[in-house]
């Protein structure tokens, strides 16, 4: 097992130079260096522009040298923990990411144990009672699920609990709590508001996870051991649960792999609709403003995260799936 | 006699069933193709809503009741208008819509419209409106259906903030954002069928290399993804090559799913004897690919690609959405709902949503065709 995960942890090695490969291609898109809109910025704003800042500026990133020096600048600096200076905030974007970070981290487990709760109760119960009145209309959210786009969800909901609960929602914090520091009363209201965003971030990845668990289950069931296990008396609900389920599950660790991705995805864009203090809001407006930087980072955190999530679920399912080799 | 007659039925389901099989028995693929898709309902269902929306998206200017860019400040926010078939006259068979009368209430100064009972207006088809270039070609001023007095409101969806008519903007919008689902599949499909090709049929390492590229494209996050390469594109940029930077854009990353398909069945046809036989008859390796392995997994390759396009669709309406996709005066669904982004403003005006509606509609209608499409691929398979 750990020369297992040991060989994983090399594998993502590539995978990670690759996406900070990626996030620097973003840092340079922009037309022009972004020392430019800078300068722009800032004399469009009326400020003197100081010719000694600018040259100190230039050369701390290297920017009168080719790509690749860039970028070899630029990653020494990340693997130290400096990821540049936010532009538009006026501070280092270390500084600024962590709280977020984190509150998407924890926003996109959260909705993930919700996930696998709700869609292993559907997909179970919707297997069980094939073409059932209660299999179709599940199928029938489930398609649903897969068609709206997460923000339009939001949307509707916000909408629905404004218009006929008179309720304001959005938002990770009451008022009181958004800029205490952290305590147990501030984790309940987190907790408090966690419910709409989970529901929104999950409902497509929910409904995919039902389709598998159905599917899945499905194929068990009629396997001839099932068969066996019946003749012999064993109760439906215990020979179901013992040896049927624990297959079908399966997929759900192996699908963590690319439920994350979209996870991280539909929270990003969930959260500029909810209004949410996470990673999404300020990505956006790290993109609208040009402050690449920021949003490089961003795009690297974010990425890495998923990458490391499917990591951890290679694992989970090595452990899980004895017919897996660690070798 | 009732033996005979049982006979006799039983000889006629029998010719008939050997009928039936001798058909199956010579019918080209493309027949049992569609044979076994006739069968999934869904798909037929999201098959003609589909082919219903490009008709939509094609005809645009002569099926919308207006033109896009008309607006009119003094209807703004205009509630969706109710077709009535009965007034106090009674029963008229022609559907006919109310004006409105402009209200404001006295303490909160909102706008409130009413039907203005007076002014009676008859949808008509086929009415002379709005001058419209079709196509950009040609002049007309002929729409599928309208009111004869092309003065008086008529909004059948509502309006928004500047009084433009929500149906005529929908229907508008279906032209691009159908057609980016398309144009950006296709891209898509050069890109995975070139590398997933390749990645399938010389094996080896440069398989596992475009495998491990492929998984790395996967577990990248989409959407925060699109917004950095999106963001890039310079703000001024014309319309049009914005539509076609975005559809790169979304095919940069859509192309794994093609290029998976691709790969496998490039893998199982490899090894199968026509193709060594081919080889073995001095063909090239560009005339094996095109001329023999592409015709067998044509069907796939479709249903893989209608599968695609709901993706597309979703991912342009979310870019558009937060501002980084398309933008005006370009009309697309996404650009549409960016009237809706704040909550007070969709409580006061639900219509806004509307084009929503329509995404879920699209994106519905080509899953069910794609699911339909790739179960119908394989026709031989039980």
């Amino acid at each position: 097992m750990a020369t297992f995960v040991g060989k994983r942890l090399l594998l993502m090695l590539p995978t990670l130079i690759l996406i900070s490969l990626v996030s620097f291609v973003i840092i340079q898109l922009p037309p022009g260096d972004f020392l430019t809109s800078y300068i722009t910025q800032l004399s469009q704003s009326g400020e003197v522009v100081d010719e000694a800042m600018i040259a100190a500026l230039q050369k701390r990133y290297g920017l009168d040298r080719p790509w690749y020096a860039q970028y070899w600048l630029w990653m020494s600096r990340v693997v130290r923990g400096d990821f540049g200076q936010s532009f538009e905030w006026e501070q280092p974007v270390n500084q600024l990411i962590w709280e977020r970070l984190g509150l998407t981290v924890a926003i996109s487990a959260a909705t993930l144990v919700f996930t696998w709760i709700v869609s292993f109760t559907i997909g179970f119960y919707s297997a069980t009672h094939q073409y059932s009145i209660g299999d179709y209309f599940f199928t029938f959210l489930g398609f649903m699920g897969l068609a709206t786009p997460s923000f339009l969800l939001a949307l509707v909901l916000m909408w629905i609990a404004l218009r006929y609960f008179g309720l304001s929602v959005g938002g990770l914090f009451s008022p009181d709590y958004a800029q205490a520091p952290w305590s147990f009363a501030k984790c309940v209201d987190l907790i408090k508001h966690l419910a709409i965003p989970m529901v929104v971030i999950g409902a497509a990845g929910t409904a995919g996870s039902i389709r598998i668990l159905r599917a899945n289950l499905l194929d068990e069931l009629q396997k001839p051991y099932v068969q066996t296990a019946r003749t012999k008396g064993v109760p439906e609900f215990r020979l179901i649960l013992k040896y049927p389920v624990r297959i079908a599950l399966i997929p759900f660790a192996s699908t963590v792999g690319w439920s994350l991705p979209l996870l991280v995805s539909g929270e990003t864009i969930t959260a500029v609709v909810l209004n949410l203090p996470t990673t999404g809001p300020l990505l956006l407006g790290a993109l609208r403003s040009q402050d690449m930087y920021l949003a490089g980072t961003l795009v690297m955190f974010l990425s890495s995260l998923t990458v490391l999530g499917t990591l951890l679920s290679d694992i989970l399912l090595a452990w899980l799936d004895p017919r897996i080799r660690y070798d | 006699m009732e033996v005979t007659k049982q006979f006799k039925k039983a000889n006629v389901s029998d010719s008939s069933k050997v009928k039936q099989a001798q058909e199956i028995y010579v019918a080209s693929q493309w027949q049992l193709i569609w044979r076994r898709f006739r069968r999934h309902r869904l798909a037929i269902a999201g098959g003609i809503v589909v082919i219903i929306f490009y008709i939509v998206a094609l005809f645009a200017e002569f099926i919308a009741p207006g033109v896009p860019t008309k607006y009119d400040v003094k209807y703004n926010y205009v509630p969706p208008t109710r077709i009535h078939f009965t007034s106090e006259d009674g029963f008229s068979l022609r559907p006919f819509v109310y004006g409105y009368r402009r209200e404001i209430d006295k303490e909160t100064l909102r706008r409130t419209y009413v039907p203005d009972r007076t002014s009676k207006h008859h949808i008509h088809f086929l009415v002379r409106g709005e001058k419209y270039k079709f196509w950009g070609l040609w002049e007309a001023d002929l729409h599928l259906f309208g009111i004869k007095d092309s003065g008086a409101p008529f909004f059948l969806l509502g309006t928004d903030r500047m009084g433009r008519d929500l149906l005529t903007r929908i229907i508008y919008g279906t032209r691009i954002s159908m057609s980016i689902g398309l144009v950006g599949v296709i891209s898509s499909f050069v890109l995975g069928v070139l590398i997933g090709g390749l990645s399938g049929y010389k094996g080896g390492i440069v398989d596992t290399g475009i495998q491990r590229l492929i998984e790395f494209v996967r577990s990248m996050p989409t959407i925060p993804l699109w917004m950095a390469l999106s963001a890039a594109l310079p703000p001024h940029w014309p319309p049009l090559r914005v539509y076609f930077g975005i559809t790169i854009i979304l095919s940069l990353i859509g192309w794994t799913s093609l290029a998976r398909v691709v790969r496998s069945k490039f893998l199982s046809l490899r090894e199968e004897d026509f193709v060594t036989a081919a080889r073995l008859d001095g063909c090239k390796e560009a005339r094996i690919i095109v001329r023999h392995m592409l015709p067998s997994f044509t069907s796939h390759m479709i249903a893989a690609m209608t599968l695609a396009i709901p993706d597309m669709v979703l991912a342009e309406t979310s870019l558009s959405f937060l501002g980084l996709g398309l933008r005006p005066p370009v009309v697309s669904w996404g650009v549409l709902l960016q009237d809706a982004q704040n909550v007070r403003t969709v409580a006061h005006s639900p219509w806004l949503l509307f084009p929503g509606l329509a995404v879920v509609l699209t994106v519905l209608s080509f899953n069910f065709l794609g699911d339909g499409l790739r179960d119908a691929a394989d026709p031989y398979a039980r």
